[in-house]
């Protein structure tokens, strides 16, 4: 009887078509992002993320689009990040359906964005989303430091320090992706969590470096509330439920 | 013949999955703040998210209170989700800043003390006996994200009005997680994001009405 650890599966949507990674042989089109998200929807996904990671302008209301399809039949919460710059960018997406939003880059160039959105629609709808790796850099005492564009450019903040000022400045959840493990499918970045768990107070969701069933039990037991994967759920590699059922079986309350 | 629900539109975040859920459980939904139109419909949904203030300043903009005071007076059905929960009673404590709710229901709405907030995710509900809005799906768990909430309503019943139903969650600390009141009911979490049984509670909301 107790809040259930939440399996998130993330898609990538370009143009509202899912793209990287997406494997399903008994989907008419597996590009289509509404029929994978009802698919994961009936396989006992959580949550679902849509990340947009379209270029243009035009492709955002696209996206406004998937969303409001997906929102009219998947009755499960659904965050929606990638190039979300401002309130009204926000405001567009609850009302097409998302529940959540989560932003990267745009805190990073404007911190004072979290506040605005935390003030306006609340907390609960924001989702602060880190990309960290290792790092002995100066500005990185934590050992870790905050990059953008996927990981390749350092933005001079150290990991730790920044994840705390955004949720003080009114975050509501972290998703912290461990750039170091991202692709890697050799596990979650167990010593990441464990550093940034303790110094925040709201849920910490994370991503990167699942590979198989087994690499999901320390990520929970260093203090994930949520873990989020792509690629291993794109390709079958794990189906949601033997996943929730081995967690289960190491007594992680789970969603049936 | 579907029957006929109305959304209270008030400028409070996600109402669309609200609408939606609704109607793929066969009602006829509008989503309005029309002042006759929501006091019509044959069910009246009163959402929210965000803050409790906010909430209210949207709800006050539409004339809610009476529109409440005014349904539940004709014993016509109200159902209130989230923060639409926590208007039902007297106060909300949130940040230092108390705000006066619709005080349908005594008591007040104050921070859960959790070492995590927001209380966010599938939790179950401690069902009380003879419910109808969770029949079926008692045991299920459901999806809730808050961080406030009234940790319970001291209400009693009399020979003649039965006591309201009180179902609690527990995160941190036990709270109330739906009241089932005669035409008022509500839900702390969200049953239009709860999946398969969210969609069964709002039939079975949707069959009382």
């Amino acid at each position: 009887m107790t809040l259930a650890t939440r399996i998130i599966p993330c898609l990538d949507v370009d143009d509202g078509r899912v793209v990287k990674g997406v494997n399903f042989q008994d989907l008419k089109d597996a590009g289509d992002s509404v029929e994978l998200a009802k698919f994961y929807a009936q396989n006992g996904a959580d949550e679902l993320t849509f990340l947009d990671i379209s270029a243009s302008r035009d492709n955002k209301d696209t996206m406004l689009e998937v969303v409001k399809k997906t929102a009219d039949v998947v009755f499960i919460p659904l965050t929606v990040g990638g190039g979300i710059k401002s309130v009204e960018d926000v405001d567009k997406l609850l009302r097409a359906g998302a529940d959540k939003v989560s932003i990267n880059t745009s805190a990073i160039n404007n911190p004072e964005l979290i506040n605005q959105i935390a003030q306006r629609f609340g907390s609960q709808v924001l989702v602060i989303s880190i990309d960290a790796r290792r790092s002995n850099e100066k500005h990185a005492p934590s050992g870790f430091e905050v990059t953008t564009h996927g990981g390749t450019k350092s933005a001079g903040l150290d990991a730790l320090a920044w994840t705390k000022e955004a949720v003080q400045r009114g975050a509501g959840e972290v998703l912290l992706n461990s750039m170091d493990k991202d692709g890697t499918k050799d596990g979650f970045d167990l010593e990441l969590i464990k550093l940034i768990r303790p110094n925040i107070s709201v849920p910490l969701i994370a991503s990167g470096g699942a590979g198989k069933i087994n690499d999901f039990y320390p990520a929970v037991a260093a203090g994930a509330d949520a873990l989020l994967a792509a690629s291993v759920f794109h390709f079958k590699e794990i189906e949601i439920k033997d996943l929730k059922a081995e967690l289960k079986r190491k007594n992680v309350e789970v969603r049936d | 013949m579907s029957k006929n629900i109305v959304v209270l539109d008030y400028g409070s975040g996600n109402i669309r999955s609200v609408q939606k859920g609704l109607q793929k459980v066969g009602a006829n939904v509008v989503v309005s703040n029309d002042f006759e139109t929501c006091l019509n419909a044959q069910g009246l949904i009163i959402p929210g998210v965000g803050a409790f203030a906010a909430c209210m300043q949207g709800i006050n903009k539409y004339r809610g209170s009476e529109i409440v005071d005014k349904r539940l007076a004709g014993n016509r059905f109200v159902l209130g989700i989230c923060v639409g929960m926590q208007v039902m009673f007297e106060n909300g404590l949130e940040h230092g800043v108390k705000t006066a709710g619709l005080h349908q229901w005594p008591g007040d709405v104050t921070e859960i003390k959790a070492s995590i907030l927001p209380h966010m995710g599938w939790n179950n509900v401690q069902v009380a006996i003879g419910s109808k809005l969770f029949k079926g799906v008692e045991t299920e768990k459901f999806y809730f994200v808050h961080s406030f909430a009234a940790k319970d309503l001291d209400l009693q019943g009399t020979e003649k009005i039965d006591a309201p139903l009180k179902h609690f969650a527990t995160h941190g600390e036990k709270f109330l997680a739906s009241v089932e009141n005669g035409p008022l009911s509500a839900t702390q979490f969200h049953p239009e994001k709860s999946g398969d049984a969210g969609l069964q509670l709002l039939s079975n909301w949707l069959e009382t009405v």
